[in-house]
């Protein structure tokens, strides 16, 4: 499929190598990790198959990072019977890269059922990346049956209420939030009162040009309200981030790439390092993708971002784990 | 169980020589094989099957997760509470209180049901 799609550019508004109806070709990216490289305001995101024509001036800034989303551990039916083999392939990848990352984000589902030995699993693979920093937020899969008390106890220290913090790098402001806790009947993701009125006084101080970088699990724009792609008051929570020149916002939940500028925010989902689900609406259920194995690789992978400071994009680059 | 019961009444009918069945035996038959309330609830697809069901006073609701993902049974108003629901699991349920019983998945919010108590 990614194949068959260029990354053709209709209209290069920013001449970052997406235009805003980019969108649904980006869509076309399913699996293909993202090298994320930001310069000055806008995320520039470049498909695997455009990495060749990356510069290394691009390729390259202050500071590089790897976010990698839905490890699954415990998952094992058809669709991956293997995801802690796709882990360790995740890992693999990331330590391959050419500019070593100073950290990584893990956008949440770390575990399938929350178990204690899932998580334990996914600890010890990810121990052996070159990055020893991880920076985690919780899927809904990670706070299941204690409202998220393990996930605390593990990834939340020094956190805020159900996981949310904030952490500065190189000059980039970097915002964890947690939008999969007390989920209402019939809704989407949801931040919560508490947690909005944290984020509101966290960037109260910041400089307009501070480039500003959010992470959750679900998705903080509609993706597919139909099938819980969505997060029910991010529109207030981006709000809050009107000010700021540059805006990345980085989820995963939905097992694919996906990405959309708006503004000056430009929206990023990841790949899954376990199972790939369908593109919205495609299926009667957004339940795992079965793939043949040969070609379960290109469908899962992981991102790479990459902030250059002074010029106007961050650039995600997504790459498959095949 | 249903079927079994129905089956040894037409074991009798045809064991005590009778060759046409009577209309009272038929009746029987019938009232038999009438499908009693389906107490089951199957999760499938990210939807709960049927989505509403209704039952007399008493009746024991067990959800069962057909689904290669985990989901929950949860009352909306804090009735009924089911732990995580991996693939095959179940959760059952008896109410004894006639009443609207709305319910959802709350890792997938969208997956909403309703159980009607009569």
């Amino acid at each position: 499929m990614a194949g068959k799609l260029k990354d053709e550019i209709l209209y290069d508004h920013n001449h970052d190598g997406i235009d805003r109806r980019g969108f649904l070709k980006c869509m076309a990216w399913a699996g293909t990790g993202a090298l994320c490289v930001m310069s000055g305001g806008v995320l520039k995101s470049y498909s695997l198959s455009r990495l060749p024509e990356l510069s290394s001036k691009n390729a390259m800034g202050e500071l590089n990072f790897v976010q990698i989303s839905d490890s699954h551990m415990g998952f094992n039916k058809p669709a991956n019977p293997d995801v802690a083999g796709t882990l360790k392939a995740a890992v693999d990848k990331i330590n391959a890269l050419s500019v070593a990352p100073e950290f990584m984000l893990h956008t949440g589902d770390i575990s399938h059922l929350s178990k204690p030995e899932e998580f334990d699993t996914v600890d010890q693979i990810l121990k052996s990346a070159r990055p020893k920093d991880v920076f985690y937020v919780p899927g809904e899969h990670d706070v299941l049956n204690d409202d998220g008390k393990q996930f605390l106890e593990r990834y939340g220290k020094g956190s805020k209420g159900a996981g949310w913090y904030s952490f500065d790098k190189k000059g980039a402001h970097f915002i964890g939030l947690v939008n999969v806790m007390n989920l209402k009947a019939g809704g989407l993701g949801t931040l919560g009162h508490e947690q909005l009125e944290w984020l509101e006084d966290d960037v109260k101080h910041l400089k307009h040009s501070t480039p500003i970088v959010v992470f959750a699990h679900i998705p903080l724009w509609s993706v597919y309200p139909e099938w819980g792609w969505g997060t029910e008051d991010s529109a207030q929570a981006l709000s809050y981030l009107k000010k700021f020149g540059s805006v990345t916002v980085l989820n995963g939940h939905i097992h694919q790439t996906l990405q959309k500028i708006e503004g000056n925010v430009t929206f990023h989902t990841a790949a899954s390092t376990a199972f790939p689900q369908p593109e919205p609406g495609k299926a009667a259920s957004p339940g795992p993708m079965k793939v043949p194995a040969e070609q379960l690789k290109n469908v899962l992978g992981i991102t790479d971002v990459n902030y250059v400071q002074g010029q106007h994009a961050l650039a995600v680059v997504d790459s498959t784990l095949a | 169980m249903r079927r079994s019961v129905s089956i040894a009444v037409l074991t009798v009918a045809l064991a005590t020589g009778v060759g046409t069945i009577t209309v009272d035996q038929k009746n029987i038959l019938a009232s038999a094989q009438q499908k009693p309330e389906t107490t089951e609830v199957k999760i499938d697809n990210f939807s709960f099957g049927p989505a509403t069901l209704t039952a007399p006073v008493g009746t024991t609701i067990t959800w069962i997760n057909r689904d290669d993902i985990p989901h929950t049974v949860v009352s909306t108003d804090g009735v009924f509470k089911s732990k995580v629901l991996d693939t095959d699991e179940k959760f059952s349920f008896t109410f004894s209180k006639s009443g609207t019983y709305p319910y959802f998945c709350s890792i997938h919010p969208k997956m909403t049901g309703k159980i009607i108590v009569q």
